[in-house]
């Protein structure tokens, strides 16, 4: 099968037409569902809005169902809008490698809301887990050891929220009396320089 | 006759400073004298923060952050970077950009899974390949060096096409280098591919079910040799790969022996569509023609105003992305690499996510070591191809 070299425009619009059918499909069985379809030339995502209560009998329907097929998870991030009034947000990257059709699976959630694990469902779900857990501090009930797994072994804060600075809240080093590693409040001998913040055009 | 004793497992510590841990892993293995009952694998000794880093960076600073994740095929890494920008940009990159960019996205591939064939000969003890494969690591380094200036972290895919265009008589190089390329790979595979004691080593070691591989969130090699043909250059083709005729490997078992297999055959598909590329690579230019986004041309800007404007502006403030989100992923040589990149309409990133292929497939060590014995771990954490650079992030 040699190439087209058709573009990515093509591509897109074949990746929309899988969507356009994969929405109608969602349509017809799981109306009770929010969908929101984000349509851009080059960019095209079907998004899933869900509860936490009803996401594990969700999350199972879109893994079991076989024309959904959605056997791979992805991705699965955490994010921080403090501005917000549910200010975490959780989103599952799905995939179904036999349709060749991906989704995007939101849970919008309050300061100290729990998500079910969907480790029963993925079993990578549990690395990721862990990771949102420490990077953001949003609790998975059920899932199987929730340690941190990136950061320190005693490590403290969550660092990927907005209020968490970058430079971070403590450093660590070696003293030499004590003989061992303590941490001290960073101190930046150079002040942490953004000549030009955030700007909008 | 005696009395019954009972042992307890036994529980070591494998790194952070074993050679076999291909860099900072530290793996507890429980151990019932020597078959591995659960390993833990403890990670984050390379984390670095680059999500972090990323949200206080404009969109061109990202990009060499990207190269430092998995360190061992860098402009792989750049690439869904740089796509996730354009596509939420609503720009694409001029043709010779984008082929450029295939080929070395494939040059890269072939870098990768030369290490991945020396490190892994290295960690089973058949030494010899690691000089074999180094001595073709080189030349492919030097086309990095050639082209940006770094012979490791590269910086040279860049939102909107590449930094630079190829300099004279780089192609003719390259095809060169490609056309010997396949003899070479007779030259290993005539050391390991039939080789007795290698083959005694891999094959029914950490054999995992196409259902298995699913469940436990493979993808790349990994996926493939346990024979489920995906590949996102074919699924959803990106850049140039609809332009280019390739085959995708896939094996059979599923064992350290078939993802083995898998990648000298990627080595060899990855040679067809860089010599194709480099056949119909057209003339043109390498950047978006949109200087607000592109960096100028260099030449225009020792006369121009407005060149050197674009040229301040990009490279203190950097440029606007509009408000959205997108899940950009494409196949690097590890497996499915994306960026869930969330912006606010400023010029920063709101968020990013770095979805790293290595991640899933460290997980499941402990799946893939149950029952075998203490030596096969370094051939399982071999045939995975870890970098902890994009594990740790």
């Amino acid at each position: 099968m040699s190439g087209s070299g058709a573009g990515a425009l093509y591509w897109s619009e074949k990746q929309g037409a899988r969507l356009d059918r994969l929405e109608q499909l969602l349509a017809l069985r799981y109306s009770h569902l929010t969908r929101e379809r984000r349509r851009q030339p080059l960019n095209d995502a079907l998004i899933l809005h869900v509860e936490a209560a009803q996401l594990r009998e969700t999350m199972r329907l879109l893994h079991d169902d076989a024309e959904l097929d959605f056997k791979l998870l992805i991705d699965l991030a955490g994010v921080h809008y403090p501005d917000r009034a549910r200010p975490l947000e959780v989103v599952y990257q799905l995939l179904s490698v036999h349709h060749n059709h991906r989704l995007r699976v939101k849970v919008a959630l309050d300061e100290g809301d729990v998500v079910p694990s969907m480790t029963v469902v993925w079993g990578n779900a549990s690395w990721y887990e862990r990771e949102v857990y420490e990077m953001f501090g949003i609790l998975f009930s059920g899932h199987p050891d929730l340690r941190r797994l990136l950061t320190d072994y005693d490590f403290d804060g969550y660092p990927l929220r907005k209020d968490f600075p970058v430079e971070g809240r403590v450093e660590v080093r070696y003293d030499p009396g004590l003989k061992r590693v303590v941490q001290e409040p960073t101190q930046l001998s150079v002040p942490n320089r953004e000549f030009y913040g955030r700007q909008r055009s | 006759m005696g009395t019954s004793e009972t042992f307890q497992n036994y529980i070591i510590n494998f790194g952070p400073q074993h050679p076999a841990a291909h860099g900072v892993l530290r793996l507890l293995l429980e151990l019932d004298g020597e078959v591995v009952q659960r390993a833990d694998p403890h990670i984050g000794f390379l984390h670095r923060g680059t999500e972090k880093l990323l949200e206080h960076k404009s969109y061109l600073q990202g990009v060499p952050y990207f190269d430092r994740l998995d360190y061992m095929s860098m402009m792989s890494q750049e690439h869904p970077w740089v796509l996730a920008v354009e596509r939420l940009l609503g720009i694409e990159a001029p043709k010779r950009a984008q082929y450029i960019r295939v080929i070395f996205a494939e040059l890269t591939r072939i870098l990768n899974h030369l290490l991945f064939i020396g490190a892994h000969g290295l960690d089973v003890g058949a030494m010899t390949m690691f000089i074999y494969a180094f001595r073709e690591r080189e030349e492919i380094i030097d086309f990095y060096e050639a082209v940006s200036g770094a012979r490791i972290h590269a910086a040279y895919f860049r939102p909107g096409g590449v930094a630079k265009d190829l300099p004279d008589g780089l192609a003719e190089r390259m095809a060169q280098f490609i056309e010997n390329f396949p003899a070479k790979i007779d030259e290993y595979e005539s050391l390991l591919t039939d080789n007795r004691i290698w083959k005694q080593r891999l094959v029914g070691i950490g054999t995992v079910s196409p259902e298995d591989a699913l469940r436990l969130g493979f993808a790349g090699p990994m996926l493939r040799g346990s024979g489920i043909a995906y590949d996102l250059r074919k699924a959803e083709p990106y850049d140039v790969y609809d332009a280019v005729d390739f085959d995708i490997p896939v094996g059979k078992n599923g064992d350290c022996y078939d993802r083995y297999l898998v990648r000298v055959e990627e080595m060899r598909q990855s040679a067809r569509i860089i010599s194709q590329c480099l056949q119909q690579l057209p003339d043109g230019p390498v950047r978006h023609d949109d200087f607000k986004i592109s960096t100028p041309y260099r030449n225009e800007m020792y006369q121009g105003m407005e060149s050197l404007i674009h040229h301040f502006k990009l490279f203190t403030e950097g440029f606007v992305v509009p408000a959205g989100e997108i899940y950009a992923a494409v196949e690097t040589p590890k497996g499915e690499m994306g960026v869930y990149l969330i912006s606010d309409g400023s010029n920063k990133p709101y968020r990013v996510k770095i979805r790293a292929a290595g991640y899933n497939h460290l997980q499941a060590v402990d799946f893939m070591t149950r029952g075998h014995m203490l030596a096969d771990v370094t051939t399982i954490v071999g045939s995975i191809d870890i970098v902890f650079g994009e594990i740790d992030r």
